[in-house]
């Protein structure tokens, strides 16, 4: 952790922080955990019962365990960058939620959030992760994609294979919160370290604000393209401001990785590739994250990263790993069996559509991925994904049936 | 000093950033903050804060998220507080300016409410006209506006504008019915009453803020984009009875809100302060619904309505299309001349564009009717 304090000694933000805690003891260097002090404290006209939101009509994460005394305890906080706990939660003030779907209704603004209001996110990331205690656990990180065990899968039902993260850049705000200046830096920060890998993920970086008619429409045919958030659970939550400003694609001449910057998180980082050899897939994915990091660190760079939470990135969902590993498979029969959604339970699987988070089913084919991010390795979700699907073999759909019948 | 917990980020922090690399990027944006803001003015105003911590930056959020038409020329900025126009005035003024048909900061606003100095106004073709409606906002002073208001403050707001109104007797009696707690079957009666309003969908008010939370603190007579919209209409064309209940109503509402220490925000230059630079002034928007279905295909309609001084929407309100050739047609001044002035305007143009619908019927010419400029 050392290079992270030279970092944040040597960059002209430490004069920000040594500012804004004015005549206060405590100034924010921001270490381990046990010495992150909030910044200077609010002084509000109203008294927290005022402010308490209105959540008896609201079903997300937030709302589950912001009780009345807690957010006394912590709305006059701020993080050292100026970020407060009523920010911090407006997405899931916003956005009430659905009675079947359970959305985590709040968003980190920095890496101290985590630390600043902890006395919320602890209890929010125990839910959301399954019983991870964030208080006492570790989490492992594992990208040694050599361990991993068979991985290749029968092509006439998986389509294509695909292993994604986020990474963050120590040192600035996330998405919620960031300025102009800071989405800047992000942006200068990574297409400068990308532009140093070569051979197979030697690449090409488009920006938003400058792509040629020609290049978007090649990004939209291969899928590439994102665009400007509409879902509210992410424009409450401030991370579509500025728009199209500091955002971009970055990917490979093979177009097998590919790298979003400044859209939901600073960086997503996506391996992907026709067909079914999710080893493959998995290992260029841990080569290039690691050439990426390495680059970074040459610049005196590093990512936002602890023992505690792993991987820090902007909503709590994605701690950890961040990693989501999936297929797109034809399932026709199995899906509409009734048990299929408790086979995927079983399997800790989720189902998405083939256009991602929120979209339908076509024709039998579905998104299927791991559903855990946090106190599992990403070796270990993945192999997990893998036994699922069983390589090889021409009976893999009813393996994945099989098996699952065996946990029921 | 206090502040509101929301949108004062990072004011001392983006400091430490230089003026060029925190400037936003205007290049493809076409609105009136976009036109106005250069590096010199952003440098100047970057570090201020009104005193409930409201900065530049939030001012002109929603000018850098919303880009704007190559047609439509929005306004791209917002005020946080009365405080905004005075801390800001560098970039307000000359937006005011082009917003407000060169409107100068040493300028004086007239208002006048006595509905006594209209004329006429009462006898308008109901066979044309099918309503009429005049509008406006209030602030209440000593809260900040919706862009940049806490739950706290918007219930503060709530509870007073309530009190305010149920302690109206007479011809104003009323109801409030908060978005929260409203049951279905008012819910229904209020759509069909064409009174309810939805969350903000639009861009322009969603970037700047004024949907957070919803629906916590709202309510018919309470807090959409100002912190109150007051609207008095009827079917037909007496505009000077509507004209007449719009003011005494808003009159006894602010002689209550002035009892609670809470008057109305205004001062000599810029009337009556609201969330968006376009409704200084009155704020007022008089209207009718009107068939013109034969003037709207005249090549010359357009025209007509400038040379009115009056703007024309469908009858949806904003950014809504025409149905069967009515047309909501209202004044287009808000700043600059008075309510009675504003709405004597609508009365004599309604009237007169009446009188080309019923000539052009007849096949008869209208050109010698036309206002010269």
């Amino acid at each position: 952790m050392a290079s992270s304090f030279t970092r944040i000694l040597s960059s002209k933000r430490n004069v920000g922080i040594l500012s804004l805690v004015g005549g206060s003891v405590a100034a924010g260097f921001l270490l381990h955990r046990e010495h992150v002090t909030a910044g200077e404290p609010l002084r509000r006209r109203y008294p927290a019962s005022a402010e308490y939101p209105d959540l008896r009509k609201h079903n997300n994460c937030m709302a589950s365990h912001l009780t009345p005394a807690i957010y006394a305890k912590l709305c006059d906080k701020a993080t050292p960058n100026g970020y407060t706990l009523d920010q911090a939660i407006q997405t899931g003030v916003d956005n009430p939620g659905h009675p079947f779907i359970k959305t985590v209704g709040l968003v980190a603004g920095d890496e101290e959030s985590y630390e600043v209001f902890a006395e919320l996110l602890d209890p929010v990331i125990k839910e959301r992760h399954n019983g991870y205690d964030p208080r006492v656990m570790k989490h492992p990180t594992d990208l040694n994609a050599s361990k991993i065990q068979s991985g290749v899968f029968d092509e006439r039902y998986v389509l294509s294979s695909r292993v994604r993260t986020g990474r963050s850049i120590r040192g600035l705000s996330l998405p919620p919160a960031c300025t102009r200046a800071e989405r800047r830096e992000v942006e200068r920060v990574v297409v400068d370290a990308l532009s140093g890998l070569k051979g197979d993920l030697a690449g090409k970086y488009y920006s938003l604000t400058v792509m040629t008619e020609k290049e978007q429409q090649q990004l939209i045919d291969d899928h590439f393209l994102f665009d400007k958030p509409v879902s509210p659970l992410l424009t409450c939550a401030g991370m579509a401001r500025d728009w199209p400003d500091a955002r971009g694609i970055w990917h490979n001449n093979e177009k097998t990785f590919l790298i979003w910057i400044n859209e939901e998180d600073h960086t997503r980082v996506i391996s992907m590739e026709k067909g079914g050899n999710m080893k493959r897939v998995f290992e260029r994915f841990c080569r290039g994250l690691k050439e990426v990091e390495r680059l970074i660190q040459e610049r005196g760079w590093e990512f936002m990263w602890n023992e505690r939470l792993g991987y820090i990135l902007t909503c709590p969902s994605n701690l950890g790993t961040g990693l989501r590993a999936g297929v797109h498979v034809k399932l026709p029969r199995l899906s509409k069996d009734p048990r299929f959604g408790k086979i995927l339970d079983n399997l800790r699987l989720q189902k998405r559509g083939t256009g991602g988070v929120d979209t339908a089913a076509v024709g039998g084919t579905f998104d299927i991925s791991n559903l855990d991010r946090l106190g599992q390795s990403e070796v270990q979700l993945v192999q997990t994904v893998i036994d699922d699907f069983l390589a090889g073999s021409k009976y893999g759909v009813c393996v994945l049936l099989r098996s699952s019948w065996y946990r029921l | 000093k206090a502040i509101m917990p929301f949108g004062n980020t990072h004011n001392n922090f983006k400091l430490n950033y230089k003026v060029e690399e925190e400037f936003p990027d205007l290049s493809k944006h076409n609105n009136h903050m976009a036109k106005v803001l250069t590096k010199d003015i952003y440098a100047k105003l970057r570090d201020k804060q009104t005193p409930s911590g409201y900065t530049l930056d939030d001012v002109i959020q929603t000018g850098v998220d919303n880009p704007g038409h190559p047609f439509i020329m929005t306004v791209g900025c917002v005020a946080g507080d009365e405080e905004s126009y005075e801390i800001f005035k560098e970039l307000l003024d000359p937006i005011i300016s082009d917003r407000h048909g060169g409107y100068k900061p040493t300028d004086k606003h007239k208002t006048d409410l006595n509905f006594e100095n209209l004329k006429g106004g009462d006898d308008l073709d109901p066979n044309y006209v099918l309503s009429s409606r005049v509008r406006t906002g209030r602030s209440i002073k000593g809260y900040t506006l919706p862009p940049h208001n806490s739950r706290g403050e918007r219930r503060a707001i709530e509870k007073l504008a309530v009190e305010a109104l149920t302690s109206l007797d007479g011809e104003f009696k009323g109801k409030y019915y908060p978005l929260k707690s409203m049951t279905d079957a008012e819910q229904e009666q209020l759509i069909s009453d064409h009174f309810l309003f939805d969350k903000p969908v639009s861009p322009l008010l969603t970037c700047a803020g004024m949907a957070r939370d919803w629906p916590d603190g709202r309510g018919i007579w309470a807090d959409e984009e100002d912190h109150l919209r007051v609207i008095s209409m009827q079917k037909g064309g007496n505009m000077r009875e509507v004209f007449r209940r719009f003011c005494v109503g808003l009159q006894k509402i602010e002689e209550i809100f002035k009892k609670h220490n809470h008057g109305f925000m205004w001062n000599e230059h810029l009337g009556y302060i609201l969330t968006c630079p376009s409704n200084l002034g009155t704020g007022l928007r008089g209207g009718v619904h009107v068939k013109l279905p034969k003037l709207s295909t005249h090549p010359k309609f357009e025209e007509i309505l400038t040379r009115l001084r009056l703007q024309k929407r469908g009858t949806g309100g904003v950014d809504t299309a025409s149905v069967g050739g009515v047309f909501d047609i209202s004044n287009a001044d808000r700043l600059g001349s008075s309510e009675v002035e504003q709405v004597q305007l609508v009365v004599d143009g309604v009237k007169l564009m009446v009188e080309m619908e019923k000539k052009l019927e007849k096949g008869e010419a209208i050109d010698g009717m036309i206002p010269a400029q």
